[in-house]
């Protein structure tokens, strides 16, 4: 893993009115690295993951995405990203090849480009049979490594997975984690959420996320030494029970 | 006494083309928690679907409390409190306006059930004003829960009420339900977190509209045929690689801080075997040791046996 560094945010905070979703968040993530971002509904993760995605301007502090600032450069860090949720990752009613040409196209690549990464793509994946079937009829394995294939598509420098495996079948969701780890191999820094507090042991490092401020930060190993947990699932336990803010603010 | 019977169900959709129950039977007693356990796509919402009145099955009988979910659908929809996977209130009412609303549909008052939802709703009452849509997804589940409860059914059927919902929030939705099954309520609820399948009394495990296995989640991990082990070691994806690679294991996948590992029959003393191996491979670190096997393990077995 080289050490150039993709993600550097620093006091980074989000307010909406006098509510500080996000407040002060400084961490940093190096290229190829497995990053987790965990916390608790309503701790800040989405608002957080929105403002290093370029969808949402800062309150105050400083972040950079893939060299880019978050406050002027929003339409780059978008081209230089790739974004997968569980909730939103591809349309239903289009089929394989018309969803990758689509999102190919979204991402910025040129006819040419696509064309080929396409074709790649579909081979890679073992789907040349199923490249003009309509992606509903897709099994949910392949519709969410489909999902990531298309995320990746441009060759980001950083893929935004946010709960990537919920709610999906425990084979699946370990292939799923073969993608990641192959991802990574090639250098593209992977960015992901996750309520699977066993998938939390596969990150090189992760961040918990409390009451808007980031509570904990290191590696799986550190963490739970720190804490005195024998699992992850402890220590986010530890961690996310002291939050005292109500995830909605009346 | 079973409480819901669900009898060679058969399920298709799309003239069909896709068949979403295969041949499903289940029943859950009376005042039990029963849980189906499996991934998105499953079946578990046609399951669902079928029990509370939705939906009709192209075979097989359903019953409710006694009822037929056919003929008696009207009987059903009184005792039976029903909260979908997906967001189902009005978002554009207040909290306090989906409750009277749900209570008022079902002839009675939110006052005159309030003890049962108290608990929950106390956790909500802060934003009673607050239009639903603009809730918080643990927040919306809770509200969900009350417009379920708020004119007391004797069944709950609860679909994916955790799906997306942390780790903290999901161990006191479960504290609840055991809450109310005190009170003597019948619950139904499903989900795809395997670890969740403890909490339940009975499970059945689902994938591609067929049951995999029906028990108490102590039996189906007691009856996991082969003795499983944990293993690691200071380079776990080398370590993932290197046991995929070797003929004298069975089964191998990801388990948390651990990898699981099965070994094929014939080789003694395993335990002195696979250090060796691995040594060999220039792992440090190694810890072995035999683990009981989860109700995950005995999911993913069953899939792979199912192909």
């Amino acid at each position: 893993m080289n050490s150039r560094t993709v993600i550097r945010t620093k006091n980074l905070t989000k307010r909406f009115g006098s509510f500080v979703a996000v407040n002060h968040i400084s961490f940093e993530v190096s290229a190829g690295e497995i990053f987790g971002f965990l916390g608790a509904n309503g701790a800040g993760k989405t608002t957080a993951m929105r403002m290093l995605c370029g969808l949402s301007r800062p309150t105050e502090g400083e972040a950079e995405i893939a060299g880019f600032d978050v406050y002027r450069q929003q339409e780059k860090i978008k081209k230089n990203i790739g974004y997968m949720s569980q909730k939103f990752s591809l349309y239903e009613d289009l089929t394989v090849y018309e969803n990758i040409r689509f999102f190919g196209g979204i991402y910025g690549l040129r006819p040419r480009a696509l064309k080929e990464k396409s074709k790649a793509l579909i081979s890679r994946l073992g789907l040349e049979n199923e490249s003009n079937k309509l992606v509903r009829s897709l099994p949910l394995g392949w519709k969410q490594k489909l999902a990531f294939s298309v995320a990746v598509i441009h060759d980001p420098g950083i893929v935004f997975l946010d709960e990537p495996t919920g709610g999906v079948d425990p084979i699946t969701r370990r292939q799923f984690w073969d993608l990641i780890y192959e991802a990574a191999g090639r250098g593209i820094t992977v960015f992901v959420s996750t309520h699977y507090m066993d998938e939390a042991e596969y990150f090189n490092r992760l961040s918990i996320m409390v009451d808007g401020e980031i509570a904990a930060l290191d590696s799986p190993s550190a963490l739970k030494q720190k804490y005195h947990a024998a699992s992850m699932d402890e220590v986010f336990f530890e961690l996310a029970r002291r939050a005292v803010r109500q995830s909605d603010e009346p | 006494m079973s409480e819901v019977v669900f009898d060679r169900i058969v399920k298709t959709y799309q003239r069909n083309s896709i068949r979403a129950l295969d041949d499903v039977s289940f029943s859950a007693d009376r005042g039990s928690l029963f849980g189906l356990i499996g991934p998105d796509g499953a079946g578990k919402t046609s399951i669902f679907r079928i029990l509370a009145t939705l939906t009709l099955p192209d075979r097989g009988q359903a019953r409710v409390s006694g009822w037929d979910v056919v003929k008696d659908y009207s009987k059903i929809r009184q005792v039976v409190g029903y909260m979908p996977g997906r967001f189902s209130l009005y978002p554009d009412l207040s909290v306090g306006e989906n409750l009277s609303f749900f209570a008022a549909l079902f002839n009675t008052t939110v006052q005159a059930n309030y003890d049962l939802i108290k608990d929950i709703y106390r956790q909500i009452e802060p934003f009673k004003k607050r239009r639903a849509g603009a809730l918080s997804g643990g927040m919306k589940q809770k509200l969900a829960l009350c417009c379920a409860l708020i004119h007391r059914p004797s069944i709950l059927f609860l679909d994916e009420p955790t799906t997306g919902v942390d780790a903290v929030s999901r161990k006191e939705f479960w504290q609840t339900l055991g809450n109310l099954r005190k009170q003597g309520i019948t619950i139904l609820v499903s989900t795809p977190y395997m670890d969740e399948a403890a909490r339940c009394e009975n499970i059945a495990l689902i994938q591609n509209g067929k049951i995999l296995s029906i028990n108490t989640p102590q039996k189906i991990a007691g009856e996991f045929p082969e003795t499983l082990f944990a293993v690691r070691s200071n380079n776990m994806s080398g370590l993932l690689r290197d046991l995929r690679g070797m003929s004298g294991i069975g089964s191998c996948y990801t388990f948390g801080e651990f990898h699981h590992i099965t070994f094929r029959q014939g080789i003694e003393n395993p335990q002195k075997w696979l250090v060796g191996e691995l040594e060999s491979k220039h792992h440090h670190e190694i810890e072995f040791m035999q683990v009981q096997p989860t109700i995950e393990d005995c999911f993913i077995r069953l899939m792979k046996k199912d192909e």
